[in-house]
C-alpha cells in the first residue's frame, strides 16, 4: 500500500497559517444565532435596572421623589446618588484623571444624565418605575457652543471644581477649561511662518459623532454576599481594565472580580470606557443580592454613553511658492463635553493627535490642543480610530487640499512632492514619533494609476466647463486622502491606563495529542480574532489553524491585557502570540533534538515541524513533539508544552493608504452620488487578506456615514436634536457605496511578524477621503473650505451661497 | 393587566404562554421562549436586528407584540438550519462570503435574506440591496453581505457561485 | 429610560360592527391597531399610551383590493407588500406602487397597512398625498353608520383627521384615473426608512402632448398632506413650458411650511419641495399619452 506522501503545499495548506483567506471559526454560531451577548446572559432572580435620565443639559436637581416609583408593582429600589454616597461611588474616577458623577450630585450637566436607577424584577416593570419618578429641576444656563466656553461670563459648569486650578494634565485657565497640552517647537515654527512664501489658516472641525455599534452597552452583574465575590459579565473591550477599576472603586479585592466579557455586538471604542451604568448594575447586585442586569437602549446609547471627535482644529501650513511645506500650524478646541472622560492613555489628552503632520515631511511643527467643558455627553472615545488620529488625519490631508488649492498645485501631486520619502524612515516627525517604516510614493503611484486619475481631472474639467456653460446641474468632485496611522498603543515608557502599562499578552498551551488553547488579553468585538490569531500560531509552530482554539474575555483564565481598541490587537497581542509561540518552538526544538539526537543547532524548522539539516527523512512534527512534552520530556527539562508572553512593543506601527473618491453632486438639492470609491491600504504583513477586506469594507463605510451626515447635534439649549436611529446617520446597504480595495506591503521592522492593524485605516482615511471630494468639486467656484458633515441640505447651503440656485 | 393566552408556532413547534399584553414579539421570543437570536438593537424599528419570519413576511418582531402574533407560523434564525441539521445556503454563504463580522445583525438579516429569496429566487444586485435594507449592519459595509446572498441563491438554484469573498 | 410600552388591555374583533362597538365603549381610551408600525413605537416610547388597543387585523372585511366598476376598493388593512403585489391595484393606479415601494424598509412595508398610512395623519407619511392626487374617498363606519370623505378633505392637521373618535376607516375608494394618465411620486430622504425631506405626488392627463387634467399634492411639506391647486391649475393647456412652469413650482413653494428639522431648514424643504414637484412633474408629463 502506498501512503501518499504530502506535499509541501499540502502541509502549508492544511496549516491555514498567515496570508491564508480562512473562513471564521466565529461564524458558525453567529449563523446559527447562537453567539451569546450579554442581553443573552440569564441568571436565576435576575433583577433589571433602567435610569431616570434629565430632561435638561443644565440645572439643579431640587428633588428627586420616588414615593410613587416604589409602590409600582415589581419595582424594588431606585438608587440615586446619595445611596450611592453611602459606599463612595456617588462619583467615580474617569480615565483621563478627571472625576464623573455616576449619578446626578446636585444639578445635572447633560441631557440624558443618569439621575437614578429604578431596579425592577423586570426590563417592563423598571420601565413603569422610571416613569414614576418625579424630578424636580432649577434650569441653568445651557453652554454648547465651544468656542464660548471660556469667555469671562461663561456658565459654570464644574462646581466640584471650580476652585481647583490644576488639573491631571496641568493648570486650568477657566472654570471651564480642562487642560492646555503642547508638543512641538513654538519658536522655531512661528519663525518658519513670519518667513513663510505661502500660508493657509482655516479652523477645520471635526463634528461630534458617535461610534453607535450595533448593540448597546450592557452588562449584569452579581455579587455573590456568601463568597465576597462580583462576577460582571459586559460589552468591555478591555475586561481587565474594567475588573481594576472595578476593583479600586468597589474596594473589593480583584481576585475576587471575576469579569466576562462574551460576544461583544461591536464596539468601536464605545465600550472601552467605564459607564455609570456598570457601576449602578454593581451596586444593585451588592443591595439586593440578586444578578442585576442593565441594559442600554439606543437614545441613551448615542446621546450619554460616550461620544467621538467634536475637534475644533485651526490649522496653517507654511509653504514654499514651489509647493515645499516648511511649517505646521496646529490649535485644537477640545470640547470634552460635562466630564473629561476620554479614553485616551493616560498621559495623552489630545490622544496621539500629533501624529497630524501626516505623512509629509514637516520641518517643524507646534500643535496646542485646549480641552474644555461644555453641556454634552461626557466621552471622546477612539470611534474606530487610534486616539484622536482620526481628527488629525482629517485636520492635515483638509489642510494639505486647501493648500494645494493656494498654491494652484494638484491636490495629488502636492503630496507627491512632500511625502516623507522611503529612505528617511524610520522618520523623525517634528511632533515626535518615529514611523517605523513606509513607502508613500508606491502606494500613492499605484493608486494613481488604479483610478486613472489623469483622466479624472480631465474628465472634470470638461464637466466644469459644461456647468459653467449651464448644461447640467451636477458637479463633480474627486477627493484624495493619503494618511499615516499611528496604532499599537503602546510602548509603556509613554503609554498606560490609570497605571498599567499598555502591553497586551498572550498565553498558548499545547496539549498532548497536538492541539492548543491560546487565551489573549484582548477582546474581539467582531474583528475574528479567534480566526486570526490561530492563523499566526499555526505558521510559528506548524499546528494547523483548525485544531488551535482561541479564547479571549474571561479575566480568570485569560492573561492581563489591556484589551482591544486603537487597532492594538495585532500589533501589540499578535506580537504576543508569536513571542509565545516561539518559546513553544523553542522547547519544542530541545525535545526534538533530544528525540532526533542531534544538537539543537542542527535542526531547521520544516512548516509543521523540525528536521535534521542535510538529513531532511529525520524529522518530527510538532504533534510528535506535544506528545513527548507530555510523555517523554527530556531528563531535566519541564514536562509540558505551553508559554506566555507578555508583550511591551518597542514602538507603534505606522500604516498607511491612499484613498480615492470621486462623488458627483446635484446642486439643486444637494444630492451626491458617490460614484467610485478606491482605497489602498498597506497594514504590513497580511494575517487574512480577506478579515482585512471586510475590515475595510466596514471602516469605510463609517468613514462614509461620518463625513456625510452621521452627527450628534445640540440645540441651543443642549437638546440633542438627533439621537436615535431616525435622525442618527446609519447607512443601509442602499446608500452604502461600492468599495474597490487594493494593497501594499510594507512590514512593520520591529514586529515580530511585520504585522501593523488595519481596522481603524479605512475610518481614519475614508473621512477626509470624502469631505476633500465634496471640496473638490465646489472649489473651482470659488470655496475653500467646507464644514462636515456633508448632508444634503448643507451642501444645498453651500451651492445657494455661491448664487448657483439663480 | 390580566395575561392573554397566546399559541405560535415557532420553528416548527407549537408553543402556548401566557403574556401580558403590552409584551414585545422580541421579549417574548428572547425571555420566555429562550430563542435568544433575533437581537436588539435600535428600540425604534429600523436596525432589523429583531428581524423574524412570520406567516410569511419579514417582521421587526420590536415592533409586534406577541398577542398579534397569536396562532402565527414564526421563523427565527435557531429554526434556518434544513431539516437534515445541515446549514441553509444562507447560513453557508454568509460564512464563505465573510458577511458577518460582530455577528449582531446577522439573525435578523440571514432571517430577512431568506424571505426576499423566496420571493425573488435570483435577485439582481440593486434588489438584494433594496431588499435589505430594513436590515442595519454596523461592520460589513454589506459589500460581503450581497455576495453571500448571491451565494445562497446560486447554490439554490443548483449553480453554485464560483466567486470568493473579497 | 427603557423602550417599553405602557400596559393596556388589548381586543382583537372579528368583524367592524365588534370593532366599533368596542371603540364606543372605550371611547377616547382606546386606539385602533392596525399595522402598528406608527403606533407600536410611540407605545413604546409612551408618547401614545391606550388603555384599550383595538386590533384590526383579524377583521376579513377591512382585507382586500377590488375593481368595482370605475372605481379601484382597497381594504383599509391591506397592507403595503399586499398593495406592491396587488395587478389590479397596479394596472388601475400605478402611482400606489411606485409611492408604496419608497414608504420605510421591507419589513415595515410587509406590517404597515394603506390605512393606517392614510389614517393616522403623520404629515410624513406618503399615502395620503398619494389619495389626495388621486381624488380617492375613505370609506369610515362608527356607531352612527357609515359615511364617506374625500381624502381632500380628510386632513386637518399634525394627526388631526376627520376621523371621528370611535369611528374606524374601513377601505378606500379610488376613482381609476383614465387609460394613458401620467402619474410619478419624487420622493427625496436621506436614507431608506426615512420620512420626505420633501415629496411630491402627481396625477395628469394630457390632450394633444398638453396637459388637460393636473393633481400636485405634497408630502410632509406642511402639518399635513396638501393638495396644490394653485400650482395644478396654472400647468393646464401647457406641456410644462418655462414660464407657466416656474409659477407652478412658485404656486407650490407657496403653500409649503416644513419645519426646520434635521433633515434641513425650512428653506431648504421649501426648495427641494419644489424641485420634487418640478421632477414629479416632468415624469408624469413624459409617461401620459394622449
Amino acid at each position: 500500500m502506498n501512503i501518499a506522501v504530502p506535499t509541501r503545499e499540502q502541509r502549508e495548506a492544511k496549516l491555514e497559517g498567515m496570508g491564508c483567506k480562512r473562513k471564521r471559526v466565529e461564524d458558525i454560531r453567529f449563523t446559527q444565532g447562537k453567539g451569546n451577548y450579554v442581553d443573552d446572559v440569564k441568571l436565576p432572580g435576575m433583577l433589571f435596572g433602567d435610569f431616570v435620565r434629565s430632561q435638561y443639559a443644565h440645572a439643579r436637581v431640587k428633588k428627586i421623589d420616588d414615593s410613587k416609583a416604589l409602590k409600582v408593582p415589581g419595582v424594588l429600589a431606585v438608587i440615586t446618588a446619595e445611596t450611592l454616597k453611602t459606599v463612595n461611588l456617588a462619583w467615580m474616577p474617569t480615565l483621563a484623571g478627571d472625576v464623573q458623577m455616576v449619578l446626578a450630585d446636585g444639578k445635572v450637566l447633560f441631557q440624558n444624565q443618569e439621575i437614578a436607577f429604578v431596579v425592577a424584577v423586570d426590563r417592563y416593570a423598571a420601565a413603569d418605575g422610571v416613569e414614576a419618578v418625579e424630578v424636580e429641576y432649577e434650569d441653568l444656563p445651557v453652554l454648547v457652543d465651544a468656542f464660548k466656553a471660556l469667555a469671562p461670563d461663561a456658565p459654570l459648569l464644574r462646581e466640584d471644581i471650580k476652585d481647583k486650578m490644576t488639573g491631571a494634565h496641568g493648570p486650568r485657565r477657566h472654570h471651564n477649561h480642562i487642560f492646555e497640552w503642547s508638543m512641538g517647537d513654538k519658536d522655531l515654527t512661528d519663525a518658519a511662518f513670519a518667513k513663510a512664501e505661502v500660508t493657509t489658516k482655516d479652523v477645520i472641525s471635526y463634528h461630534r459623532t458617535h461610534p453607535s455599534p450595533l448593540e448597546t452597552c450592557q452588562c449584569v452583574a452579581s455579587f455573590d454576599k456568601i463568597k465576597g465575590e462580583l462576577t460582571v459579565w459586559g460589552t468591555f473591550q478591555a475586561p481587565h481594565v474594567i475588573r481594576t477599576v472595578a476593583s479600586l472603586l468597589s474596594k473589593i479585592p480583584e481576585h475576587k472580580i471575576h469579569v466576562i466579557a462574551p460576544d461583544i455586538g461591536g464596539g468601536f471604542g464605545n465600550k472601552v470606557g467605564a459607564y455609570p451604568g456598570y457601576i449602578c448594575a454593581i451596586v444593585a447586585s451588592i443591595v439586593t443580592g440578586k444578578p442585576v442586569k442593565w441594559v442600554e437602549d439606543r437614545i441613551e446609547n448615542l446621546t450619554a454613553t460616550s461620544f467621538a471627535r467634536d475637534y475644533h482644529m485651526t490649522t496653517e501650513i507654511a509653504a514654499t511658492k514651489d509647493g515645499k511645506v516648511t511649517a505646521l500650524r496646529v490649535h485644537v478646541l477640545a470640547d470634552h463635553g460635562a466630564f473629561d472622560a476620554c479614553a485616551d492613555p493616560s498621559k495623552w489628552p489630545a490622544g496621539f493627535f500629533n501624529i497630524c503632520t501626516g505623512s509629509y515631511d514637516f520641518p517643524v511643527a507646534h500643535l496646542v490642543v485646549d480641552g474644555i467643558y461644555t453641556n454634552k455627553a461626557p466621552g471622546g472615545v477612539a470611534y474606530r480610530c487610534s486616539f484622536r488620529v482620526t481628527e488629525a488625519a482629517y485636520c492635515i490631508e483638509r489642510a494639505m487640499d486647501i493648500m494645494a488649492q493656494k498654491l494652484g498645485m494638484d491636490a495629488a501631486e502636492f503630496r507627491l512632492k512632500n511625502f516623507v520619502r522611503r529612505e528617511q524612515f524610520p522618520y523623525h516627525s517634528a511632533l515626535g514619533w518615529e514611523y517605523d517604516s513606509g513607502d508613500y510614493h508606491t502606494a500613492m503611484n499605484k493608486a494613481m494609476e488604479a483610478v486613472g486619475y489623469k483622466q479624472l481631472r480631465a474628465e472634470q474639467a470638461e464637466k466644469r466647463a459644461a456647468f459653467k456653460r449651464g448644461e447640467t446641474r451636477e458637479i463633480m468632485g474627486i477627493g484624495i486622502s493619503f494618511f499615516t496611522e499611528i496604532v499599537g498603543a503602546g510602548p509603556s515608557r509613554n503609554c498606560d491606563i490609570l497605571g498599567v502599562a499598555m502591553f497586551d499578552s498572550c498565553e498558548i498551551r499545547v496539549h498532548p495529542t497536538g492541539a492548543a488553547i491560546a487565551r489573549m488579553g484582548t477582546k474581539s468585538q467582531g474583528q475574528g480574532h479567534e480566526t486570526t490569531y490561530a492563523q499566526i500560531i499555526a505558521t510559528e509552530i506548524g499546528i494547523p489553524a483548525d485544531d488551535i482554539m482561541v479564547e479571549e474575555g474571561n479575566t480568570d483564565t485569560a492573561p492581563y491585557g489591556l484589551g482591544t481598541y486603537g487597532s492594538r490587537s495585532t500589533p501589540v497581542a499578535g506580537a504576543a502570540i508569536a513571542m509565545a509561540a516561539r518559546k513553544i518552538k523553542a522547547k519544542a526544538q530541545m525535545i526534538a533534538a533530544y528525540m532526533l539526537e542531534v544538537h539543537e543547532a542542527d535542526l531547521e524548522w520544516d512548516i509543521d515541524g523540525f528536521r535534521v539539516k542535510g538529513l531532511p527523512e529525520k524529522s518530527k512534527t510538532m504533534k510528535e513533539l506535544a506528545w513527548a512534552a507530555y510523555n517523554s520530556p527530556p531528563p531535566g527539562l519541564e514536562p509540558g508544552l505551553e508559554a506566555v508572553s507578555y508583550y511591551d512593543p518597542p514602538n507603534m506601527t505606522y500604516p498607511f493608504g491612499a484613498y480615492f473618491c470621486v462623488m458627483d453632486i446635484d446642486v439643486d438639492t444637494g444630492v451626491y452620488k458617490i460614484r467610485r470609491f478606491y482605497a489602498l491600504d498597506d497594514c504590513g504583513t497580511r494575517i487574512n487578506p480577506m478579515i482585512i477586506e471586510g475590515q475595510v469594507h466596514g471602516g469605510l463605510t463609517e468613514a462614509f456615514a461620518i463625513a456625510m451626515g452621521q452627527e450628534i447635534r445640540y440645540d441651543e439649549i443642549g437638546n440633542v436634536v438627533n439621537g436615535s436611529f431616525m435622525d442618527f446617520f446609519i447607512p443601509t446597504a442602499v446608500e452604502t457605496p461600492k468599495w474597490e480595495t487594493d494593497y501594499t506591503v510594507t512590514p512593520s521592522p520591529h514586529h515580530p511578524i511585520g504585522a501593523k492593524g488595519v481596522g481603524e485605516s479605512p475610518n481614519v482615511g475614508g473621512v477626509p477621503c470624502f469631505s476633500n471630494a465634496v471640496n473638490d468639486a465646489f472649489a473651482f467656484l470659488g470655496t475653500r473650505h467646507i464644514q462636515m458633515p456633508h448632508d444634503y441640505w448643507r451642501i444645498w447651503e453651500v451651492a445657494k451661497g455661491l448664487g448657483l440656485h439663480g | 393587566m390580566a395575561k392573554m393566552h397566546v399559541k405560535m408556532n415557532v420553528n416548527g413547534a407549537e408553543v402556548e404562554s401566557l403574556v401580558e399584553p403590552r409584551t414585545l414579539l422580541i421579549h417574548h421570543l428572547r425571555e420566555t421562549l429562550n430563542l435568544t437570536g433575533p437581537h436588539i438593537g435600535c428600540d425604534t424599528t429600523h436596525c432589523g436586528a429583531c428581524t423574524i419570519d412570520m406567516d410569511g413576511k419579514s417582521v421587526k418582531s420590536c415592533t409586534v407584540f406577541a398577542v398579534q402574533a397569536d396562532g402565527a407560523m414564526i421563523t427565527t434564525i435557531e429554526g434556518m438550519a434544513n431539516p437534515d441539521g445541515t446549514l441553509h445556503a444562507l447560513q453557508e454563504g454568509f460564512r464563505m462570503m465573510h458577511g458577518l463580522q460582530c455577528g449582531f445583525c446577522t439573525p435578523g438579516m440571514i432571517v430577512r435574506a431568506h424571505r426576499l429569496l423566496k420571493e425573488i429566487p435570483n435577485p439582481t444586485e440593486d434588489e438584494i440591496r433594496f431588499g435589505i435594507a430594513g436590515n442595519l449592519c454596523r461592520c460589513t459595509g454589506y459589500q460581503n453581505i450581497v455576495k453571500a446572498i448571491q451565494y445562497a441563491a446560486a447554490k439554490l438554484s443548483g449553480a453554485p457561485m464560483q466567486e470568493a469573498a473579497e | 429610560m427603557s423602550v417599553i410600552p405602557a400596559p393596556f388591555s388589548y381586543h382583537r374583533p372579528k368583524s367592524i360592527a365588534e370593532a366599533t362597538a368596542l371603540l364606543a365603549e372605550h371611547n377616547d381610551e382606546a386606539r385602533i391597531l392596525a399595522g402598528g408600525q406608527s403606533l407600536i413605537p410611540m407605545m413604546k416610547f409612551r408618547l401614545a399610551a391606550p388603555e384599550h388597543l383595538v386590533d384590526v387585523g383579524a377583521i376579513a372585511e377591512l382585507k382586500g383590493i377590488q375593481r368595482v366598476g370605475d372605481a379601484l376598493v382597497i381594504g383599509a388593512m391591506t397592507t403595503q407588500h399586499e398593495l406592491q403585489l396587488s395587478k389590479t391595484a397596479t394596472d388601475a393606479a400605478p402611482i400606489l406602487k411606485e409611492a408604496s415601494l419608497l414608504i420605510a424598509d421591507p419589513q415595515v412595508r410587509y406590517m404597515g397597512t394603506l390605512g393606517g398610512n392614510v389614517a393616522n395623519g403623520d404629515p410624513g407619511n406618503d399615502m395620503p398625498a398619494v389619495m389626495m392626487c388621486l381624488d380617492a374617498a375613505y370609506r369610515i363606519m362608527g356607531a352612527a353608520g357609515p359615511r364617506t370623505v374625500k381624502a381632500r378633505d380628510f386632513y386637518e392637521g399634525t394627526y388631526a383627521t376627520a376621523l371621528a373618535t370611535g369611528e374606524i376607516l374601513t377601505a378606500i375608494e379610488i376613482p381609476v384615473p383614465p387609460a394613458g394618465h401620467g402619474y410619478a411620486y419624487e420622493k427625496l430622504k436621506r436614507k431608506i426608512g426615512d420620512y420626505a425631506t420633501a415629496a411630491a405626488g402627481v396625477v395628469l392627463t394630457t390632450r394633444g402632448g398638453r396637459i388637460a387634467t393636473c393633481a400636485i399634492a405634497l408630502s410632509n411639506l406642511a402639518d399635513k398632506a396638501v393638495l396644490a391647486t394653485d400650482a395644478a391649475a396654472t400647468l393646464i393647456g401647457t406641456a410644462l413650458e418655462k414660464p407657466a412652469l416656474d409659477k407652478a413650482i412658485a404656486a407650490a413653494r407657496a403653500i409649503m411650511s416644513p419645519a426646520a428639522d434635521t433633515r434641513g431648514t425650512t428653506e431648504y424643504r421649501t426648495a427641494v419641495g419644489g424641485v420634487m414637484v418640478e421632477r414629479a412633474l416632468r415624469r408624469a408629463l413624459a409617461r401620459a399619452k394622449g
